[in-house]
């Protein structure tokens, strides 16, 4: 602005500056450059507003809004109960980028000590070529953050999680475990992957610039924990029979074995246990025999515990009656070039005493008057020779050869368990057609609320209620399984020894097994026990399988409450013989 | 007219800074929910760990040997037990 020093003031329009004749380009000059900056300024502004704003947007983005993932957990895994058998707990892993990552001496130190590592290791990590490289995975959260606050660079953390088994190799086949990436890998975990995966979410948030965040912007994905699973375990009972056929393959030095505990009425499985065993917590030295849960995928020539399938059979077509004569003398039956002899020789046997006496003659003359057809359809029934579809990794159909292909001594043979395996847990199953009237159920890992209403009916309940009789026979004296009762209850069940396959060749080693239910008069719960090569000098199922299952289901029926149903003088006479098990 | 102008001004400003101290609550109860809702995750997972160790605890064996070993308790033969029987016409079963 100009000032005047004038006398005599002046009114702005009279300024005399203003009378000044100025040149006109001056002013339009002026003009056109004001008016060309203006241009400039709308260009600009076109330019970043309009063409490049999508860079720009970002760019700013990127200094305040952060896209927070946010973590879901893992399923819990919890026996019928709520008791809980697998659980996710969040823990750090801790890694570095080498090239980044320029620590002295000391630092070096100090993170050694923290994540419990060698110095030597941990250099050689901080040194390599790679881009990126874990230091260590889970970790406690509290070691952690210990890292955290030496504030080292290039060294970062992340948050995972980590899978706790608490009841360690008790459960271990039947729940599993996971790998590192929280991927199901065995057991249960691997069945119900999809289920108990978490799914991650995702917000977006802005952040001010002391890191904490101020808004959400966006739309939220909020995390889906994985669904908790409840098993039809029952803790109790599984530990029973765990620790019971540990006890009994130590005493009969035996190599491995199994037991399943299933509920008659609704086919769930309370209780299934393997040895060997592990513990999923500590997985470093693990065998391939250890991990195998034989309960379901090893199968293995069940023996005598079939006899009873053959002689429903019979009984339901009518072939014979629980009271025919069967003529069993001398212990031995020729059929083609090989001979069937029995463990003791026993003369004329009703259809009932063959069961109770476990008579392989019997069982094979039996077997001659059923259609090989009609019997492989009744062994296909029961669900022999098919996949249990429970889920469980590498289950097994077990082996049943089709009918047209049988010889009449193999359809002999079959009638006693030989020349067909299954799986301890397909003959658990198997058996809950006698347990039940005549119907099979399908099995469920999973508790239910409601049990289904009837399986597929196999046999009359009038034959199946013959043949629990006759079981219940087996287990009485004179039968093959004194050992097998239970003071209290009433209890059927039936005894299995199999000579091994070695190479082709029936072996000298056996495999034991007992499979029965209680009790008998409302059958309640099915125990099946397998021993494999008993060692000790016994090997009748009898002898070796019968004691574990009378010691399982005693303890369950009573953690279960059942009500007793025989009275207590029903129990063993002591001047009645201890019958030596038969095969 | 100059009045009205600067009343309208008064009502900008106050109107401005109400704004203002608005934002500045939202984010301030933002971060109090963010802060909350960090507090609840890190219950769960402190639920999640002492569930943990309540099943560590609770495990069959260690109840039993505690049970043996240090109340001196067995289980009881079959000759003592008597089953208290149910009312009729009720079932016989939980």
């Amino acid at each position: 602005m100009m000032r005047f020093k004038g006398k005599v003031a002046h009114k702005f329009a009279e300024s005399p500056l203003l009378e000044l004749r100025m040149p006109p380009w001056r002013s339009r000059l002026m003009a056109l450059l004001i008016l060309g900056s203006f241009v400039v300024l709308i260009g600009r502004a076109f330019y970043l507003q309009i063409v490049n704003t999508d860079f720009l947007q970002e760019k700013g983005e990127s200094r305040y809004r952060r896209d927070i993932e946010i973590s879901a957990s893992r399923g819990r895994i919890a026996d019928r109960h709520g008791d809980v058998l697998a659980i996710s707990t969040p823990m750090k892993s801790i890694w570095a980028v080498p090239s980044a990552a320029t620590l002295t001496p000391e630092q070096t130190r100090q993170l050694a000590s923290l994540l419990e590592t060698d110095v030597q290791q941990l250099t050689s990590k901080l040194t390599s070529e790679k881009n990126f490289v874990f230091l260590r995975r889970q970790i406690p959260p509290a070691v952690a953050d210990r890292v955290a606050a030496l504030k080292l660079p290039g060294i970062g953390q992340d948050k995972e999680y980590r899978r706790f088994y608490p009841t360690g190799e008790m459960t271990a086949h039947m729940v599993g475990f996971t790998g590192v990436d929280d991927k199901g890998l065995e057991g249960v975990e691997l069945a119900f992957h999809g289920q108990l995966l978490g799914q991650p979410g995702r917000r977006s948030v802005i952040k001010d610039r002391r890191g904490q965040l101020v808004e959400d912007v966006g739309s939220i994905k909020p995390p889906q924990d994985g669904d908790d699973i409840r098993l039809a375990l029952d803790s109790k009972i599984q530990y029973l029979a765990y620790s019971q056929l540990k006890q009994a393959i130590a005493d009969n030095k035996a190599k491995a074995g199994g037991v399943v505990v299933l509920d008659a009425r609704s086919g769930e499985i309370l209780a299934l246990a393997n040895w060997p065993t592990y513990n999923p917590n500590n997985r470093e030295s693990l065998s391939g025999s250890q991990l195998r849960n034989r309960a379901v995928t090893d199968t293995f020539e069940p023996g005598s515990t079939l006899k009873p399938f053959t002689i429903a059979k019979a009984l339901d077509t009518g072939k014979v009656r629980f009271d025919t004569i069967i003529n069993c003398a001398p212990g031995r039956l020729t059929i083609g070039r090989a001979t069937i002899s029995d463990a003791h020789p026993h003369g004329a046997l009703t259809v009932a005493q063959v069961i109770q006496k476990s008579s392989n003659v019997g069982a094979a003359k039996i077997a001659a008057m059923l259609p090989s057809q009609q019997m492989w359809t009744m062994f296909d029934d029961v669900g022999f020779g098919q996949l249990p579809h429970l889920g469980f990794p590498g289950e097994v159909s077990g082996h049943l050869r089709p009918w047209k292909t049988w010889k009449p001594i193999e359809q002999a043979t079959m009638s006693y368990g030989h020349g067909i395996s299954v799986s301890l847990i397909q003959l658990a199953r198997a058996y809950s057609v006698f347990a039940r009237d005549g119907d099979l159920i399908p099995l469920s890992l999973t508790r239910l609320d409601s049990p289904p209403p009837r399986g597929t009916q196999v046999f009359s309940p009038q034959t199946a209620r013959e043949v629990r009789a006759m079981l219940e026979m087996a287990v009485q004296p004179g039968g093959t399984a004194p050992k097998a009762q239970i003071p209290g209850y009433r209890v059927a069940g039936k005894t299995g020894t199999a000579h091994k396959l070695a190479g082709g060749r029936y072996a000298n080693k056996y495999v034991s097994s007992f499979v029965g239910f209680a009790p008998a008069s409302d059958p309640r719960l099915i125990v099946a026990v397998m021993i494999d090569e008993a060692a000790g000098g016994q090997y009748y199922g009898g002898l070796v399988a019968a004691p574990v299952f009378a010691a399982v289901m005693s303890s369950a029926l009573r953690t279960l409450g059942v009500a007793p149903d025989s009275p207590l003088e029903l129990e063993p006479s002591p001047q009645s013989p201890i019958v030596k098990a038969g095969l | 007219m100059a009045r009205l102008n600067v009343f309208l001004l008064l009502a900008v400003v106050v109107c401005s800074l109400g704004l203002v101290t608005s934002q500045h609550k939202a984010r301030q109860l933002f971060q109090a929910l963010d802060v909350q809702q960090e507090r609840a995750r890190q219950l769960d997972v402190e639920f999640g760990q002492l569930q943990l160790e309540l099943s560590t605890w609770g495990t069959a064996p260690r109840i039993e040997k505690i049970a043996v070993e240090k109340l001196g308790m067995h289980t009881p033969e079959a000759e003592p037990l008597l089953a208290a029987a149910n009312k009729p016409g009720r079932g016989t079963r939980r």
